[in-house]
């Protein structure tokens, strides 16, 4: 009997695939969030996977906050095309016309406005009732407690301390109208599974993830690419070419990479394996205040 | 050791580990989050900067003095930092060379028994801290029973700061004990008692100098090696239906995840509810098509015959049926703050099915601190009872003994949309024939005409203890007056209670009395009117009321049965009688 048994990738598989299915019976209108990181790809490769030989029935959704990479764009697209996927893309045009940045006004401001109220404005357009995200429980500690479907009021707040109980494989998926759901599918998920995962299906993803020579300015400590010359000419002057690659993709300016030798994905694997850092610290938003992750999550973002 | 492996012979290794679901439980003092810490930081999962965290942390709100405070690691949300108590659920990821494990982490405190009950239900094994000092407390035996409620098959009692009791194995022995001796009758499968100190790190990771008199293994090595390939039911094969899938006119596919059980390419299958059968076509996943497939992997079945089958459906064996039933008896654990109103019709939960559901009867609740069964009318947040439901539409279900993914449910509040409850089925209730409950020893006490229906019961139900008055005096008038005012104000403070009058009964006093208190032993209050005077043999425990014409100096209380009351103070003293010989 022994032999009727998975490994934790395909349990983990069959869970987030159940999960997804299960969204799609019991929601009218879902939506996919799509960050372009490698947890999304996994992500959008699972959904690929729940309804197979078929389509799955919902758009991606990209909420471009104007300052990511150039080259996450490019993926994006491509990806998107290549894979037949219907995609929406929404930005907060109102503050981008307005100038609003993170070189002019600091991360907490853009975060806000580029994302939060970006998405916010976004879920509200469509009225999607239902949102998949690709965030993971070992990511961050307020995360550790939150549900697979995870409740939202009609201000799309996360109530920590008010969530519905969980239990088994049964989900709740009952909402009143305005109301909804953040469906998290790869909740249970390490770092190392989605690598491995990446790895075993061959799941593309984003170069950055790569080590290459690029041109890195080193602000307060956080290795930042010159991905465009919004960047002021002060840092931009002081770039130099670095081999880096990046833990995690977000806003150019807001995303510190890595100085790594990691070309592939093993090496990268092997990098994480002996490094001591995990993988957020990378990312400049989280030293905003403490518990500040927890904080943006009662506002709305994922 | 893994730096000898080349990355790649890692991977391949990795990729094959299997997945160890644990639940943690225990109190706030009992080290549990310091446990989990040290599970975490020696299985070299604790990143660096996660450890600068908590060292900006622990300087502002640590309560572990100088040492780190691992709990730290662990209690995410700001409020329960405030609190420095562990509020919810929170899962926690390792892995080591052998296996990856998922813990969920639940607070130990009552108020929260929801959460563990959250925490615990997909767990393959529990781990029961208690501390050496205090041993076996309630507590322990609360997250026992819950445990054992949710079915998890493996716990490992970890008797923990064996430190502070000089690794004494007397000490260790005598927990081990009172722990067996409450737990045997609980039926959990696979019971492990460890002694280990999460803070020195003894028997955690490595077995310890400390107690050369353990001979078992440290907690991790146990962890590792414990044997859960049997936990999944792969006999009875039950396949809901959550998603018919039709991307094309050629291509019709039933989708969902493999409750339990196995199937195969050309399986004979039958549809539930419609009875209707076929063959399994094709097993399909994105990689193209399998020959089999077994709980809990997720597939799409498509069938040889056109055959109507929806969302709640089920694909089953047609020589291994579940429970086809609207009735059935659960075990329920009640999650909301709202209590339980039995008026209302929840939506159940069950697979993939959905639809509503009445609350036909509680048959009682059980205490969990001391297993102990009471009657109730309702559940209440933390509360947990055995219940009989009726649903709208059929449900297929199997005793969550047997197979818990089609044994469990949760129902869910139509108003509020809360999860208010979940339960596991115990088994289906034939509507029309509860005597199914019956059991020989009723028969028994049946046959001996005896009732079935305990005094306690019918106190509860009542609401009242029985009772019986016997009222008597010359003026036949003042005592219908004060039986009829006695009667008129037990009713309206909420009591049920009936007179009998010897006159228009017409039958002897005695006879009446005999009657009555068979009445008043089914929880009936009973005033007999004695109104030809005749009744000299009053049985004890009865209310004897003389009426006089004349004033007297008696009064009513609590030591005494019997009373003379003036027939000018009728209405005062039926309330002393109910205030204090009723209350």
């Amino acid at each position: 009997m022994s032999t009727y048994k998975l490994s934790h990738l395909k349990e983990l598989e069959s869970e987030a695939i159940h999960i997804i299915r299960e969204v799609v019976a019991e929601f009218e209108n879902p939506v996919m969030l799509y960050s372009i990181g490698k947890d999304s790809s996994v992500m959008v490769r699972l959904a690929e996977k729940a309804f197979a030989p078929g389509r799955p029935p919902f758009p991606l959704m990209h909420i471009d906050s104007k300052w990511k990479f150039k080259e996450m764009i490019q993926f994006r697209d491509e990806y998107a095309k290549t894979h037949d996927w219907n995609l929406i893309v929404e930005s907060n045009m109102e503050a981008f016309k307005a100038g609003v940045g993170p070189f002019t006004h600091g991360s907490k401001v853009h975060t806000d406005l580029m994302k939060t109220q970006a998405l916010l404005n976004a879920l509200d357009k469509y009225k999607f009732d239902a949102a998949f995200g690709g965030a993971r429980r070992d990511e961050e500690k307020s995360r550790a407690k939150e549900r697979i479907f995870s409740f939202r009021d009609r201000f799309h707040q996360w109530d920590p301390k008010n969530q519905r109980p969980e239990l088994w494989d049964i989900y709740n998926a009952r909402v009143h109208k305005g109301e909804s759901i953040r469906v998290f599918p790869l909740s249970n998920w390490t770092e190392l599974d989605i690598w491995q995962y990446i790895r075993l299906e061959n799941i593309p993803i984003v170069p950055l993830y790569f080590a290459k020579e690029r041109p890195i300015v080193n602000i307060d400590g956080n290795l930042i690419m010159v991905d465009d010359d919004r960047m002021p000419e002060e840092y931009r002057k002081k770039a130099k070419m670095m081999k880096v690659r990046f833990r995690t993709l977000g806003c150019y300016p807001l995303t510190g990479a890595i100085e790594s030798e990691a070309d592939t994905i093993e090496k990268i694997v092997e990098e994480m394996m002996v490094t001591t850092k995990s993988e957020r610290t990378t990312r400049v938003i989280d030293f905003d205040q403490d518990a500040s992750m927890e904080q943006k999550k009662r506002e709305g973002y994922f | 050791m893994t730096t000898k492996l080349n990355i790649s012979d890692f991977l391949d290794q990795d990729e094959k580990k299997d997945l160890l679901r644990l639940l943690t439980a225990g109190s706030v003092d009992d080290g549990k989050s310091t446990l989990i810490g040290r599970l975490l930081f020696d299985s070299k999962k604790l990143y660096e900067d996660q450890l600068d965290a908590l060292e900006r942390d622990s300087k502002r709100v640590g309560n572990a003095g100088d040492n780190i405070d691992y709990a730290l690691l662990l209690d995410g949300l700001k409020a329960e930092r405030e609190q420095g108590i562990t509020i919810d659920v929170a899962y926690r990821y390792f892995s080591t060379n052998k296996r990856k494990f998922i813990i969920a982490d639940t607070p130990g405190h009552e108020q929260y028994t929801r959460n563990m009950i959250t925490g615990g239900s997909t767990a393959n094994l529990a781990i029961i801290l208690v501390d050496a000092r205090t041993g076996v407390i309630t507590q322990t035996r609360r997250h026992t029973y819950l445990v054992s409620l949710l079915g998890i098959k493996h716990v490992v009692l970890a008797v923990n700061k064996m430190d502070l009791v000089e690794y004494d194995q007397k000490i260790f022995d005598k927990i081990v004990n009172d722990y067996k001796q409450f737990v045997t009758p609980l039926g959990i499968p696979d019971i492990n008692c460890i002694p280990l100190s999460a803070l020195k790190g003894d028997n955690v990771v490595d077995k310890s100098n400390n107690m050369p008199w353990y001979k078992g293994p440290a907690l991790l090595d146990f962890l590792e090696t414990v044997h859960i390939a049997n936990d999944h039911n792969l006999k009875d094969f039950r396949y809901p239906i959550q998603y018919v899938l039709r991307p094309n006119l050629d291509f019709r596919g039933f989708s969902g995840k493999i409750s339990s059980g196995i199937v195969h390419k050309g399986d004979k299958v039958m549809a539930i509810p419609s009875g209707k059968i076929s063959h399994v076509k094709g097993i399909h996943v994105y990689e193209g098509e399998l020959d089999e497939a077994f709980s809990p992997q997720s597939i799409t079945i498509t069938l040889e015959d056109e055959i109507d089958l929806s969302r709640g459906e089920m694909l089953v064996h047609p020589d291994n049926l579940p429970h086809i039933s609207r009735n059935f008896e659960a075990m329920l654990v009640w999650m909301d703050e709202k209590p339980m109103d039995r008026d209302l019709q929840y939506y159940i939960k069950h697979t993939t099915n959905t639809t509503r559901v009445r609350i036909d009867q509680i048959r009682y609740k059980v205490d969990v601190n001391t297993m102990e069964q009471s009657m109730t009318e309702n559940l209440q947040l933390n509360e947990i009872g055995r219940a009989v439901f009726m649903t709208n539409k059929p449900l297929f279900f199997d005793p969550y003994k047997q197979n818990k993914s089609c044994g469990a449910f949760i129902l869910i509040d139509p108003i509020t949309n809360n999860t208010c409850a979940v339960g596991m089925i115990i088994d289906q209730v034939d509507a029309s024939d509860l005597a199914s409950t019956i059991t020989q020893e009723d028969c028994e006490r049946m046959r001996r005409g005896e009732s079935l229906v305990s005094a306690e019961e019918r106190a509860k139900a009542l609401g009242q203890q029985g009772k019986l008055f016997i009222i008597s005096g010359k003026n036949i008038a003042s005592v219908r007056e004060f039986s009829g005012i006695l009667e008129r104000r037990l009713f309206d403070t909420g009591h049920f209670a009936v007179v009998f009058d010897s006159k228009t009964l017409q039958v002897s006093g005695e006879a009446m009395v005999s009657l009555a208190l068979s009445l008043q032993k089914q929880g009936i209050i009973v005033i007999c009117i004695d109104s030809q005077n005749e009744i000299t043999d009053i049985p004890t425990g009865t209310i004897a009321i003389q009426l006089s014409d004349e004033k007297t100096n008696d009064t009513i209380s609590a030591d005494k049965d019997r009373f003379t009351v003036f027939c000018q103070n009728i209405s005062s003293a039926v309330e002393d009688v109910i205030n204090i010989k009723l209350s």
